[in-house]
């Protein structure tokens, strides 16, 4: 988009003025970048207690009928059709050739799955989820709906003395119900590498219910920089950064998300390349990257192998606040993925060295 | 005290005889956010007005310090290395740079307080 396009806002854009956050253009959008206490204290207060984060930039959408599970397995090697009621998955969305279109959550909810995609991809996700549904399935777009994420440690327990059902799920466990008069999506579930929870609720009563929220013992607003230091350390892929068209599911070492039984069938998008690198492997691989001392290495910095050569590239990259160091993750040639292998990256001209290293770089904390 | 001089670089500088004391103004403090890493010039380093000769990394992005007058490093504040968030508790005191030995005349497009003010207004 143009810089003469208008940004779009959230129904939290007057809150986030409020709150002082700064604004920044993201995916099309006016989102907070950070509020005034910054991105360090934003993103090492969620470890401690909880920050809540607007996130209705990203597409809400339903997928209603009989076979809409069925239908949505032919854009994806998630197992949609074993996803039991009251539960959500992680999937991506694949090209004819493997490589991805998307990640997503999915859930099977009140008889129907609810789908969350990313914002600066929902314009290609949901005419390609459409274009796929044979008669009888319905992909219904809901724009008319806020997503907030509440995460951190003292996240459901404060939710839960207003919403009680929630104390009870598990990760990835989702409640749909009505709360004073508003039907809200509740998923345990969230990017940040902590317990918390993701809350769908009505446009209108978003700014609302955020204030309940922000309300809550030890809740603190938190922006869009938090939210991508907190992803990072807990390992997790951005879109458009770590993952892409060109990137395949096993590449990208998300061969988890990929369905047994869709592993046995081979019945999805680019099948005959996923299960050739499963075979034989690919030429490279995503991995966890901690550059030495203190210096960050961010996306496009070249990875150089011991030898030299180059080897690969920083897909994302930053100052991880409670790691207390650099972080990043990027794609290097298969023979150096190996967790300890050393690399060499070219920051700003200047060679810095770094090793291969396990994610997640900080530890998940999820309510399993 | 000696008066402070700006840059549109977002620099500050204090010159007291013929040294000039560098750093990074609140405004540009305050754009950059939380910064967590410093890179400092060599001591005795000569530099022309306008070049890159330090860096400095928030949690969000890496920028260039650039060398508002020219001379010669003559002194740099390692106690950046590891302390960078003092750059953002006290820009223009503890949060100096490096300090600069002025060879030739002050660069004539260096702003007063007033001036760098409306300048960053105008941002």
């Amino acid at each position: 988009m143009t810089e003469t396009e208008a940004l779009l806002e959230t129904p939290l854009a007057s809150l986030h003025r409020e709150l002082g956050g700064r604004m920044v253009p993201f995916a099309g959008y006016s989102m907070p970048v950070q509020y005034p206490a910054g991105i360090l204290t934003e993103h090492l207060h969620t470890r401690a207690e909880a920050g809540l984060f607007d996130v209705s930039h990203m597409g809400q959408a339903e997928l209603v009928g009989e076979g809409a599970a069925a239908a949505l397995e032919a854009l994806t090697p998630a197992d949609v059709q074993g996803l039991k009621p009251g539960r959500q998955r992680y999937g991506l969305l694949l090209n004819a050739e493997g490589g991805i279109v998307d990640d997503f959550m999915v859930a099977n909810s009140a008889g129907r799955l609810f789908l969350v995609v990313n914002a600066s991809r929902k314009h290609v996700d949901l005419p390609l989820i459409a274009a796929a549904l044979p008669a009888g399935v319905s992909l219904r777009p809901l724009p008319d709906r806020a997503l907030l994420a509440l995460q951190g440690p003292a996240a459901v327990a404060g939710l839960a003395t207003l919403v009680p059902e929630v104390a009870a799920l598990s990760f990835m466990g989702v409640w749909e119900g009505v709360w004073q008069g508003l039907p809200l999506i509740i998923s345990r579930s969230g990017y940040t590498g902590e317990d918390g929870v993701e809350i769908s609720v009505p446009a209108e009563a978003a700014e609302g219910f955020a204030k309940r929220l922000l309300a809550l013992p030890g809740v603190q607003p938190a922006g869009l920089g938090a939210r991508d230091s907190l992803r990072l350390e807990a390992g997790l892929c951005l879109y458009g950064n770590d993952i892409d068209e060109t990137t395949s599911p096993v590449e990208a070492a998300l061969v988890w998300s990929m369905g047994k039984r869709r592993r046995m069938a081979w019945d999805f998008p680019g099948a005959e390349r996923i299960r050739g690198e499963l075979d034989n492997g690919t030429k490279r691989l995503r991995v966890g990257i901690r550059p030495e001392g203190r210096q960050p290495a961010r996306a496009h910095t070249p990875v150089h192998g011991p030898d030299g050569a180059l080897a690969g590239e920083i897909t994302s990259g930053g100052f991880g606040p409670s790691v207390n160091g650099p972080v990043a993750m990027g794609y290097v040639a298969r023979d150096l993925a190996a967790d300890g292998t050393a690399l060499t990256l070219m920051v700003r001209g200047k060679p810095l060295a770094a090793r291969v290293a396990p994610t997640p770089f900080h530890p998940h904390r999820y309510a399993r | 005290m000696a008066e402070m001089k700006y840059s549109k670089d977002h620099e500050w500088l204090r010159l007291e005889g013929g040294v000039a004391t560098v750093g990074i103004t609140d405004h540009a403090q305050t754009a950059l956010g939380d910064v967590v890493f410093v890179e400092l010039p060599e001591t005795g380093r000569v530099v022309e007005a306008g070049e890159a000769v330090a860096v400095v990394e928030s949690v969000k992005a890496a920028s260039d310090v650039y060398a508002p007058i020219a001379g010669k490093v003559v002194a740099v504040n390692e106690a950046l290395v590891d302390n960078p968030g003092t750059i953002n508790t006290e820009p223009t005191g503890e949060g100096w740079f490096f300090k600069i030995e002025l060879a030739g005349d002050l660069p004539a497009d260096l702003m007063d307080e007033a001036a760098y003010l409306a300048f960053v207004d105008t941002l």
